[in-house]
């Protein structure tokens, strides 16, 4: 629904009391505008210390030292990459297959409570997946999860070491879960989308229904799907809580999923208030715009993939 | 030739399709999972006074979260009063003005905002309020949670406003009403009720929300009332007892996130009810 050029002139705000009005919705809008580039700018001025003192060595520097006012982003940016490579790589597969099913082949009275509880996972607070993931996944992947991958794939060194429970491993699969609700509903969405005609066309093949969905409708859809997925993966990258109380905290960059590490996000939430001198304050927030920047970045092109098949929804 | 794989390929959509089933029965159990540890471990500790007592120190029994409930109330009160009228606003315009680059560029910014981690706003909201002032207060809470509402307010609020049909504006012009009566009183008014889903939508996001509040509210052990003030948070308190080493903090911890989790759903649930009286009444 698009304002036609009729609209346009009946909208034209001619008596006083309209004139009146618009500039209040003016005022509004620029207000909204204004902090969205206060933030932005806010952030650099904050990190401007920092930048300033680091230079671009901030990003690969590996020591973190807040004794020596040596501050090195690199073990955050890691931590922060491989958890959410690992959510992403559990939460595609699982979301896109729930995505699948749910669209083309349950039946009404299954895909709806079962959408219903997936999404409804989308809704479960941050804090609550930390808790969970503390006192009862942490304990599961340390007894469990663990010393089965260790078992039988411990002779790759991301399987290698000691298990503490808490670690990379359990920060990616929390934001797995937190995720899968993101992957799922707006790949779904893409695949309904999809013209029945190709399904029809497929089906008149003598395919299966499977063989229609995997090789014909996904296809078709990768482009949304694969939007989906980035969006997905920005959440994964910003969020903060529920890995901070799994992660384990240690600013170590290791190869091993089973050893503590942190994150862009959690470092910030964890020290932000015990940073004493300024230059750490600067240093914590120049992390705060490193995670800014790289949300922006991954958001903006995950909307143009999902916008260039199911359109703006303007 | 294709008859010679039919039955493979019987067996290969089979298996298939008992794949997908267990991946969306996956995410589901992975709920009920969440839930029912929650509910578990969270419904033993409630009673009234959890709900409506000060906290206790390490070691003395009992307390409750009461002043973690009542600045959350307070806290996310004050952002919905900052959030609506931005957000409602920027929507307006967006709806009746929103073709060109300068609309196009506002709706490409709030999408970007929608996906800014709530640790970056948190850090925003401490740049502007705590530091300049030097000390951690509710209101700067509230300032984090406006900008985290306010994506879905704007996007939401426009979609509502252009929904609303062509004829029904034009009907209220045709009578003599100014655009700005024309708004208020009919266009809104029937977008009202996909407003208040949004509405609802934007106050469950923040509920729950935990990351902003740690140098903005940073929590209080008293009644405290004053925007102006550190203030207690449902949210926090929930985090701070789950990372403590005390097991009766662990299990209001637990408590905690059974009151949070009860009022995010309440709030979800209500944002589908108004979302489906919204939907009838465009039938209608």
């Amino acid at each position: 629904m698009t304002a036609d050029p009729q609209f346009r002139r009946l909208a034209r705000f001619v008596s006083p009391a309209d004139r009146g009005f618009a500039a209040i919705v003016y005022a509004g809008s620029i207000l909204f505008a204004l902090l969205i580039v206060a933030l932005f700018v806010e952030l650099v001025l904050g990190s401007w210390p920092s930048i300033v003192k680091f230079g671009p060595s901030f990003i690969w520097n590996s020591a973190w030292d807040p004794v020596n006012s040596k501050f090195g982003a690199l073990p955050m940016i890691y931590g922060t990459v491989v958890t959410s490579l690992t959510a992403i790589a559990l939460a595609a597969f699982v979301g896109i297959m729930a995505a699948v099913f749910l669209a083309d082949f349950a039946p009404r009275w299954l895909a709806a409570p079962l959408s219903f509880l997936i999404e409804l996972l989308a809704a479960v607070p941050s804090v609550v997946y930390g808790l969970w993931g503390l006192f009862i996944l942490a304990p599961f992947v340390r007894t469990a999860i663990g010393p089965a991958l260790q078992h039988t794939l411990g002779w790759l060194p991301i399987f290698a070491g000691p298990i503490y429970g808490v670690g990379l491993l359990t920060g990616g699969i929390i934001l797995a879960l937190m995720i899968v609700p993101t992957v799922t509903a707006i790949s779904r969405d893409v695949i309904a989308a999809i013209p029945s005609d190709l399904r029809e066309a497929s089906a008149s093949l003598g395919t299966t229904k499977w063989e229609t969905a995997t090789r014909v409708v996904l296809p078709a859809a990768r482009v949304g799907i694969f939007g989906a997925c980035v969006l997905a993966l920005g959440r994964a990258l910003g969020e903060t809580i529920a890995v901070t109380m799994v992660i384990g905290n240690r600013p170590e960059i290791s190869a091993s999923l089973f050893a503590p590490s942190y994150t862009l996000a959690s470092v910030i939430a964890n020290e932000f208030t015990e940073a004493t001198t300024s230059i750490y304050i600067s240093a914590l927030i120049e992390l705060g715009l490193i995670l800014f920047l790289v949300s922006i970045v991954v958001n903006a092109l995950a909307r143009l993939m999902i916008w260039s098949v199911r359109g703006s929804g303007a | 030739m294709r008859n010679r794989h039919l039955g493979r390929r019987r067996i290969y959509a089979t298996l298939g399709t008992l794949l997908a089933l267990c991946c969306a029965a996956l995410g589901a159990a992975a709920l009920l999972a969440i839930l029912g540890y929650v509910v578990v471990q969270g419904i033993g500790v409630i009673n009234w006074t959890f709900l409506t007592q000060l906290p206790t120190p390490v070691g003395v029994p009992g307390g409750g979260v009461g002043n973690g409930i009542l600045g959350t109330l307070i806290i996310i009160g004050i952002a919905t009063a900052m959030a609506l009228p931005i957000g409602l606003l920027t929507g307006i315009y967006l709806a009746l003005f929103g073709r060109g680059s300068i609309p196009e560029a506002l709706r490409f910014l709030s999408d970007v905002l929608s996906g800014v981690p709530s640790i970056a706003i948190g850090l925003f909201a401490y740049a502007v309020l705590v530091a300049p002032l030097k000390h951690f207060s509710a209101f700067s809470a509230s300032f984090a949670f406006m900008m985290l509402m306010l994506p879905l307010l704007v996007r939401t609020s426009e979609q509502a406003i252009r929904s609303v049909p062509q004829t029904v504006r034009e009907g209220a012009l045709a009578l003599g009403m100014s655009n700005f009566r024309a708004t208020w009183r009919i266009v809104l008014p029937t977008a009202r009720p996909a407003i208040i889903t949004a509405l609802l939508l934007a106050i469950a996001r923040v509920t729950g929300e935990t990351a902003p509040l740690l140098f903005t509210a940073f929590g209080s052990q008293f009644w405290e009332t004053n925007p102006n003030s550190p203030m207690a948070v449902l949210a926090l308190q929930v985090f701070n007892y789950a990372i403590s080493p005390y097991p009766n903090w662990q299990a209001q911890a637990w408590a905690g996130a059974f009151v949070l989790v009860f009022a995010v759903f309440a709030l979800s649930l209500g944002a589908r009810l108004a979302l489906r009286r919204a939907m009838r009444g465009f039938e209608a």
